[in-house]
């Protein structure tokens, strides 16, 4: 993907988000599958970001004659409301969709297909937690899990040179074994160069709250109150998790070790290419991102090292097959193609989805794995280590908008200094019930 | 009417009776009803596409509505709940806040800048008309996303319009931050008068153009000079136009979307991180859209939006009739 790719399908969502705002979509039923089973002669597949199955897509076609079609958007936060489009009107959705944690528990699992039928008894073949997640209270297995985002850092080796620091995963990951550390050599850092380590204070809060985990903006049944639906009762205002990234980013603040550009903007965009930031988080599916705004011609520029402060899961999806379908089989043979162990293994070669199959994980192709963009870095090992070791957080119906829409835009006034940490965590809690309620 | 008492046609007479009398009937029809056939397929688009949707959104103005799951969970109605909302909702007035500021930081100098350009234009001896007339649409033509895209490079930190400011001693100013909410409105007014100006100055032209040259003439033989003419022949004789285009302004001002939602980066709709330049419409979008569980408090947005240019527009042609007389 290109840095121009990314604008195009930005200036597309917005033209389409343009053109819906004026007429609403006028609900129409769906008389649902003829035949179940009849076969396809093209199956359509939502994604958002890079799910890397593009190859898979080609396979596919080649072993059963039936074409795949990827749509992909770019971002997550245009994916969903086009995605809730689809379900509640029952028109328009594809044949396979995929469902980001921060978003899996807003639909109805009625609005998906039940693919126990299709898959059989396939629960062991995954990791344990993430599986459960892909199954509704009353039991029908609707979402089958894609991948985890163990966390990373991705830096510059060329910058991290310039500014006299080590280059060496190992011995980088060696500098930072804890946030303080981190800290310290952003500062190090920004007084050899002048410039910035980190990409902004957002991208590392989102690394702190699943490092803390446990609950975070909502309860373990969802609620976004504890008690009363007063401020000082939101889960956000008390949770340790929040505190601790909120602490995190005072900290950086102070410091003064983020290029304070706001992620998916253009500055942030160009800044992969252009140096503003020498590092940013990296969970794993990151790395194609990391990829596509620097280009081809900072290949071999890039290398992850371990993250500070412990390991954790920042993203990761499932996909479903909405009712909506007119091939449920064939459209579950693919959801299931895509996410076994084979599947798996070539979407983390294509855009490094970390697997979340116990068999892809094992794989000795994947552990051996190496990504050439990232200085050869051995993706497999560094990012498989830690995935087994993964605690479930919590998150809720709309962890991704709480996130997105009322702690990201807080968080930047503060590290910009346009707010004090207590007007910008007020402005925050402010928003939390608008953009968590469900 | 001189279509049935025409004189009979030869091949008339030789008709039997009934069959004349038919097409008598047929000249009433075609008379009485013919007129509503032609226009009726506005009509039936507009009761689709217009009337359709708007009450509709009425109707969900009265629920709580979750669009995501309205399918399993129906919605539940709720009275004028929403509206109440509304009232001490501070989103809600911010929202209508920056509409108004953005609508009048962009407007007032657009129709002055358009008032002057087509008074240039309409300048007897002016060479190459055509192609200025031409020339000055050509921002409208252009895809506003294209427009949205080329402003925001245009006022980055390091942009061209800092340098520009810098130039002469002002600045950088962030616009994105620094200034608040003044330099947000000011860098997506700027937007909006780049693509509208050029339109409002042509139908201002047409409007000249319609004005006789004779008051002209007799103008300048009582001794007016240009600028009286303008001010004592132009200015009163194009004030229809004027009602025209200034409604017009206010109901695509008020409904501003796309050039806010692009220069805050199209990615959300919050119009910057303290929702400086966030519009109604957007904050409807917000609602109904993204939060999709507040899908009946945006229909009740766009409600309150509807009869807020309605009123926006009765005031502004009491205005213009006023100033008239």
């Amino acid at each position: 993907m290109s840095v121009t790719k990314h604008r195009v399908s930005r200036v597309a969502a917005v033209a389409l988000v343009s053109t819906v705002a004026l007429g609403t979509a006028v609900a129409c039923g769906n008389d649902g599958p003829t035949d179940p089973g009849a076969k396809p002669e093209v199956l359509v597949i939502d994604t958002f970001g890079d799910f890397g199955y593009e190859g898979l897509a080609k396979e596919f076609e080649q072993q059963n004659g039936v074409k795949v079609e990827i749509r992909n958007t770019a971002q997550l936060g245009d994916y969903t409301p086009q995605l809730v489009r689809y379900l509640a009107t029952g028109e328009g959705a594809g044949d396979v969709v995929a469902l980001e944690e921060g978003i899996i528990t807003r639909f109805n699992p009625g609005n998906f297909v039940d693919l126990r039928p299709y898959v059989g008894n396939i629960d062991s073949e995954y990791l344990e937690w993430k599986f459960k997640l892909g199954i509704a209270p009353n039991g029908k297995l609707f979402g089958l899990p894609t991948d985890v985002g163990s966390l990373g850092v991705c830096y510059r080796i060329d910058l991290f040179q310039e500014a006299g620091l080590p280059t060496d995963r190992d011995e980088v990951s060696a500098l930072w074994p804890t946030w303080e550390k981190f800290i310290e050599v952003g500062k190090q850092y920004r007084q050899a160069t002048g410039k910035a380590l980190l990409d902004s204070v957002t991208t590392a809060m989102g690394a702190r709250i699943v490092q803390t985990g446990g609950e975070i903006f909502y309860t373990a049944d969802y609620q976004l109150y504890k008690g009363a639906p007063e401020k000082e009762n939101l889960v956000a205002a008390n949770s340790k998790a929040v505190k601790d990234a909120w602490d995190l980013a005072a900290a950086m603040v102070e410091g003064d070790i983020t290029a304070k550009v706001a992620t998916w903007s253009p500055e942030w965009t160009e800044g992969f290419k252009t140096g503003t930031f020498a590092a940013t988080l990296c969970p794993s599916w990151m790395t194609g991102i990391v990829e596509g705004n620097s280009g081809p011609e900072n290949s071999g520029k890039w290398d992850i090292a371990a993250v500070p402060g412990g390991g954790g899961n920042w993203g990761g999806s499932w996909l479903a097959v909405p009712t909506t379908t007119k091939y449920p089989e064939w459209a579950a043979k693919l959801a299931r193609f895509l996410t076994d162990a084979h599947g798996q293994v070539e979407a983390f070669k294509e855009a490094g989805p970390l697997p979340t199959n116990l068999e892809a994980l094992a794989n000795p192709e994947f552990q051996a794995y190496t990504n050439p963009y990232f200085n050869n870095a051995p993706t497999g090992k560094i990012f498989g280590e830690t995935v087994t070791k993964i605690e479930p957080v919590i998150y809720g119906p709309r962890h991704a908008d709480v996130r997105e829409r009322a702690m990201e835009p807080a968080a930047r006034l503060f590290e910009q200094g346009q707010l004090t940490r207590e007007q910008a965590f007020d402005q925050f809690l402010n928003d939390v019930p608008l953009q968590g309620q469900y | 009417m001189a279509l049935t008492t025409a004189p009979p046609q030869p091949s008339q007479t030789e008709q039997p009776a009934p069959a004349r009398r038919r097409s008598v009937l047929l000249n009433k029809f075609d008379l009485k009803v013919s007129p509503y056939l032609y226009i009726l397929p506005f009509f039936v688009v507009f009761a689709i596409f217009g009337a359709y949707p708007m009450f509709r959104t009425l109707y969900m103005s009265f629920y709580d509505w979750d669009l995501a799951n309205a399918r399993f969970d129906p919605p539940v109605f709720i009275g004028l709940d929403n509206y109440v909302r509304m009232l001490d909702d501070p989103y809600y007035w911010n929202a209508m806040r920056n509409t108004f500021g953005v609508f009048l930081l962009a407007t007032i100098p657009q129709l002055a800048l358009a008032l002057l350009i087509a008074a240039m234009l309409n300048r007897p001896f002016l060479r190459g008309k055509t192609f200025f007339r031409m020339a000055i649409l050509l921002p409208n033509a252009t895809s506003v996303t294209a427009v949205g895209i080329i402003f925001l490079t245009m006022f980055k930190d390091t942009g061209v319009i800092n340098w520009a400011l810098g130039l002469v001693g002002i600045g950088p100013i962030d616009w994105h931050g620094d200034g608040g909410f003044w330099s947000y409105w000011t860098a997506v007014a700027t937007m909006v008068d780049w693509r509208w100006t050029g339109y409002n100055a042509l139908i201002l032209l047409a409007g000249m153009l319609a004005i006789p040259r004779d008051l002209y003439e007799s103008a300048a033989i009582d001794g007016a000079g240009a600028w009286r003419q303008f001010w004592s022949v132009t200015f009163p004789m194009l004030r229809p136009t004027f009602l025209f285009v200034s409604i017009v302004s206010i109901v695509g001002g008020l409904q501003l979307f796309t050039e806010p939602v692009i220069y805050t980066y199209g990615y959300t709709v919050r119009g910057g991180d303290r929702r400086e330049v966030q519009t109604l419409a957007m904050y409807m979008y917000e609602n109904s859209m993204v939060s999709f569980n507040n899908a009946g408090y945006g229909a009740a947005i766009s409600w309150s939006m509807f009869l807020l240019i309605i009123m926006a527009s009765i005031g502004n042609f009491l205005l213009i009739r006023r100033t008239a007389r």
